[in-house]
């Protein structure tokens, strides 16, 4: 039986880049997958996505934030945090800057 | 008709500046607004009208944007244009410098932070890690200047595609003479005033800026403290720094057609970091730096800013224009090679790159 997909709900400043898409859906292979495997995943048809939110090792920007399920992924586990099938995510660009 | 272009790269988004005489100017911008662009390339090898600018965003990181319509509108590569390798286990910081290479109408050069070297063969498009500096030695021992630690100046040699030369903050300037597979420093006569012991060490100078200029083997730097010209291309450098107010100071320029032409702005000091007597100037020298003379026709007294490494830039004109950008917004040009500047946009935020050319 198909696990519920999770939802990728992207920040304002992301949507431009991908012609206004605001949700992506993905599917979920199992119960859980990491954040990492989902952003895998979410971004295989947004590559540029990909550069903004992860630097080239794959770790979260330092002002970016992953919420799952409304609990911040990056304070924790960071990528490797697991995300349940059915969850939301957030990414969010952090309240940083000058 | 030809156009001048002044790209002005700043702490918050990139403006353009165009003139059709150089004394009438139009102010277009922001483009990437709160993203800093510290470095712009304008490349019109082959007659084209491409600018790239290395941008970062606060949040969404560092990229390589690129425009063909000479930065009326710009693309970004989907794919990361610039990334390290996997097997560096590093991140990409900042874009601090764009070369367009004399030799190879195709290649481009950038410096970035961390210390590294990058090299297009498309044009810009995409970038591969040079690894011949990256596995240099020294490395490792390389330091952050107060910029943070970057390559952030390449000179390749006209003629000699085999021939280029990196500096950076802190590490001094490095030569390679087989296109990039090795390096050795090359740092003879600069002096690092900062070092407890050894003032004239191998490596580790803090180089601000290098720029060739049309004498054989001519090159001039502007180091932390010292002013220096080199006869050999950089095998060894000599101090010019007699008769200005100021060895201190971020950035320098050669003519880009006499021979013994350049310019720097002096900065008064290391620990004040404003102009000489707080009057913004620039000192020019016909003679390679043998005399000095103050060039402030227009330019502000009372002035407290600063012209960091990367904010002046040359065209290629007759007479070559001068361009500077300062730290509080402001950016003069000069269409007489310096005898008298005019303020062509100010109110931005600070300027950390001009770059100045002739579209056709």
């Amino acid at each position: 039986m198909p696990s519920a997909p999770v939802r990728v709900i992207l920040p304002g400043m992301l949507r431009d880049l991908v012609g206004g898409v605001a949700e992506i859906e993905v599917e979920s292979p199992g119960e859980t997958q990491t954040v990492a495997e989902l952003l895998d995943r979410a971004f295989s048809g947004h590559r540029i996505l990909d550069g903004k939110v992860r630097d080239e090792r794959g770790q979260i920007r330092r002002h970016v934030k992953v919420f799952v399920n409304g609990e911040d992924a990056t304070r924790g586990e960071g990528v490797g945090a697991p995300v349940p099938a059915g969850a939301r995510v957030h990414i969010i660009n952090a309240v940083s800057g000058g | 008709m030809t156009e001048t272009i002044v790209a002005i790269g700043t702490r918050k988004g990139l403006w353009i500046v165009r003139s059709t005489d150089r004394q009438d100017w139009t102010l277009e911008g922001p483009h990437f607004l709160m993203s800093e662009v510290a470095s712009v390339a304008v490349d019109t090898r082959e007659g084209r009208s491409t600018v790239l600018a290395g941008v970062k965003s606060w949040h969404w990181g560092p990229t390589v944007q690129a425009s063909t319509d000479g930065g009326r509108t710009w693309t970004e590569s989907a794919e990361r244009a610039l990334a390290f390798p996997a097997d560096t286990d590093t991140a990409l910081e900042r874009v601090w410098q764009l070369t367009p290479d004399p030799n190879d109408a195709d290649v481009v050069w950038a410096g970035v932070e961390p210390h590294a070297l990058f090299k297009s063969r498309d044009r810009g498009e995409h970038y591969e890690l040079v690894r011949g500096l990256w596995d240099h030695p020294h490395r490792p021992t390389w330091e952050p200047g107060f910029g943070g630690g970057a390559v952030h100046t390449i000179v390749p040699e006209p003629g000699h595609p085999e021939s280029v030369l990196v500096a950076m903050s802190a590490g001094g300037v490095y030569r390679s003479g087989d296109g990039g597979e090795t390096w050795e420093p090359s740092n003879p006569g600069i002096r690092a005033g900062f070092m407890p012991d050894n003032e004239y060490p191998e490596y580790g100078q803090c180089v601000h800026k290098v720029a060739r200029g049309q004498g054989e083997g001519e090159l001039f730097a502007q180091n932390h403290n010292g002013v220096y010209r080199s006869h050999d291309n950089g095998a060894t450098w000599d101090s010019i720094a007699d008769g200005l107010p100021t060895d201190f100071g971020f950035t320098v320029l050669a003519h880009p057609r006499r021979a013994g032409v350049v310019w720097v702005v002096p900065v008064a000091d290391a620990g004040e970091r404003i102009p000489p007597d707080a009057q913004l100037q620039v000192q020019r020298s016909d003679d390679a730096g043998a005399t000095w003379r103050q060039q402030a026709t227009g330019l502000p007294d009372h002035s407290y800013t600063c012209v960091l490494r990367d904010a002046a830039s040359l065209d290629t004109a007759d007479p070559v224009g001068v361009y500077l950008g300062t730290r509080n917004g402001d950016v003069f040009a000069s269409a007489d090679e310096g005898d008298s500047f005019q303020r062509i946009a100010t109110q931005l935020p600070d300027v950390l790159v001009v770059r100045a050319a002739q579209l056709a």
